[in-house]
């Protein structure tokens, strides 16, 4: 299969104004590429930069050198040094990023905030409110949550909104960091059988997981992320 | 033209021996949401004004590409022209509401001069459409005959912009619209200028000093110290991997946002 996602030579180091400019490299020279149905998982030691490498794919973190290659819709786009409007652009349609965190909005139902995504692609209110529903039930969001905005859920129910938000608009490409983190088992099957059926239908997926059984459930192959300061 | 809504070029103001806005350059795309960061006196309320067409840039221009006649110079306009590009296709919020209101008439009046601004003259339906602005704005409808005077701070910051989006602007510009008022009070302020945004989908040049409410409400960031613009990028990466010493030190100065 031909990859939809391609990164050459990326660098990444973070420059600390305040600790005298100190040099942080934390990415050298890595390169990889991820096609359809493939769930490539990040391995590596704690801070070898595993997710400075997928936030980089996202757009998030700024390499200083190298290319990180998408499909977006028809055409190719560079990533690295991309405008704004580019990067959110691809963010809408084509890449979707899990992170352990969710950046709640107050006042605004679970429902809907899971439904947005796939609102902004164009979607119905009514589809996209019954697959937001869909996806919560299958997370064992409990329905009397549905309508409250997820500010005071607790971690793991947190963690599973931003799950379903990140599901809901089918993007090509997902990026996924610690997506079962706060999750006890019952919740974590489901969040694999979910993730394992986005990568059955042609997802290309980039993922760090640490629990192993995850790990084995879901993953292709396998990439290592050595630090940076270790011998090449 | 590129297609962008407003171009900026090295846009300068001074005060004086003072320059307060120093050589700023950007486009701002149909759609987007700029916020301006920085700190108190770097030149963001500065350059907003001269954006706006309400101060005259010592150098630079800013061109405003047009619904009906195409991209003009804003600081070329004559004031009766550049007025009528104000009412019909921008808006202003100001961080204080008193002057972005008429605060001796109703709040129904508010709105609905601007929508006789721009031409409306049927009594029913533009007090038909200012009482849905003060629904969409949570102002309950019984408090329309009242002037803004006896609105609280977070009201009156609402019917600004009420008033300011009645007239389906295509670009609003907004100087600290969330300033001095209490948290709760942003928060629903927030809210409702995130949804209003999206639905509408306007674009809009936002000067904060509040990191949250860039995070919240912008697409893009640029960061302002003495009057330059020292870094801008995607909101996140701005926020989540500064490059710039002094946006370093900014992001590290706040708790998470
Ligand atoms: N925004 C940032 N600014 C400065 N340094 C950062 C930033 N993000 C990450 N780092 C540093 O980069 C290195 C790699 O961090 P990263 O989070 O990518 O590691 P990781 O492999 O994901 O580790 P873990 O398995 O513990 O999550 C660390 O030394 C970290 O402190
Ligand atoms: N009308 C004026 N006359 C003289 N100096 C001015 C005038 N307006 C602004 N300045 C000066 O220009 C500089 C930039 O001011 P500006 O109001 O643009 O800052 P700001 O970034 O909006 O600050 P704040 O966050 O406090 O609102 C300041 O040094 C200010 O004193
Ligand atoms: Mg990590
Ligand atoms: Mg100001």
């Amino acid at each position: 299969m031909t990859p939809v996602l391609s990164v050459r030579a990326l660098n990444k180091s973070f420059v600390m104004h305040a600790q005298g400019d100190l040099s942080l490299p934390v990415l050298r020279d890595v390169s990889l590429d991820v096609a359809p149905g493939e769930c490539l998982a990040l391995v590596g030691p704690s801070g070898a930069g595993k997710s400075t490498l997928l936030r980089s794919l996202y757009g998030n973190y700024r390499p200083q050198t190298g290319s990180i290659r998408v499909q977006h819709r028809a055409d190719w786009i560079e990533l690295v040094d991309a405008e704004p409007r580019v990067t959110l652009d691809v963010r809408r349609h084509t890449i979707g990023f899990v992170s352990q965190f969710l950046r709640v909005i107050p006042r605004v139902a679970t429902v809907d905030v899971v439904a947005e995504p796939m609102l902004r692609l164009g979607a119905t209110l009514e589809d996209a409110r019954r697959r937001a529903e869909f996806l919560l039930s299958v997370l064992g969001i409990p329905e009397r949550l549905w309508s409250l905005p997820p500010a005071t859920f607790s971690g793991g129910e947190q963690q599973r909104v931003n799950i379903a938000r990140s599901l809901i608009a089918e993007y090509p490409i997902l990026l996924l960091d610690e997506p079962t983190a706060s999750l006890d088992v019952a919740n974590r099957d489901g969040v694999i059988e979910l993730i394992r059926a986005r990568r059955d239908a042609g997802a290309a997926i980039v993922g760090i997981f640490h629990d192993v059984t995850v790990r084995e459930a879901l993953a292709t192959r396998l990439h290592t992320v050595e630090p940076a300061g270790a011998p090449a | 033209m590129t297609g962008a809504l407003l171009s900026a070029r090295g846009v300068t103001k001074r005060f004086g021996g003072r320059t307060a806005c120093n050589g700023v350059s950007f486009d701002l795309w149909p759609g987007e949401v700029l916020g301006i960061v920085g700190e108190s006196g770097s030149g963001k309320s500065t350059l907003l004004n001269c954006l706006a067409g309400r101060l005259v840039p010592d150098a630079g221009s800013v061109l405003y590409e047009t619904r009906s006649v195409g991209s003009v110079d804003v600081h070329n306009l004559t004031e009766a022209r550049r007025r009528l590009l104000a009412r019909t296709e921008w808006g202003f919020v100001n961080q204080d509401a008193r002057e972005g209101l008429r605060m001796g008439v109703s709040a129904g009046a508010n709105i609905g001069e601007r929508l006789m601004a721009i031409g409306a003259r049927n009594y029913g339906e533009i007090r038909g459409t200012a009482s849905d602005w003060l629904q969409r704005v949570e102002i309950d409808l019984g408090r329309i005959d009242d002037p803004p005077t006896v609105y609280s701070g977070g009201m009156r910051q609402r019917l600004q912009i009420a008033r300011n989006l009645v007239s389906s602007p295509r670009l609003v510009f907004m100087d600290e619209p969330t300033g001095g008022l209490d948290v709760s009070v942003q928060a629903r302020l927030l809210d409702l200028l995130r949804g209003l945004v999206d639905r509408f989908h306007l674009s809009a040049v936002l000067v904060t000093h509040d990191l949250g409410v860039a995070r919240l409400l912008t697409h893009r960031l640029m960061v302002m110290q003495g009057g330059q613009v020292v870094e801008e990028g995607l909101t996140d990466q701005v926020l989540d991997d500064p490059q710039h010493a002094y946006t370093q030190m900014l992001v590290a100065s706040i708790l998470p946002v």
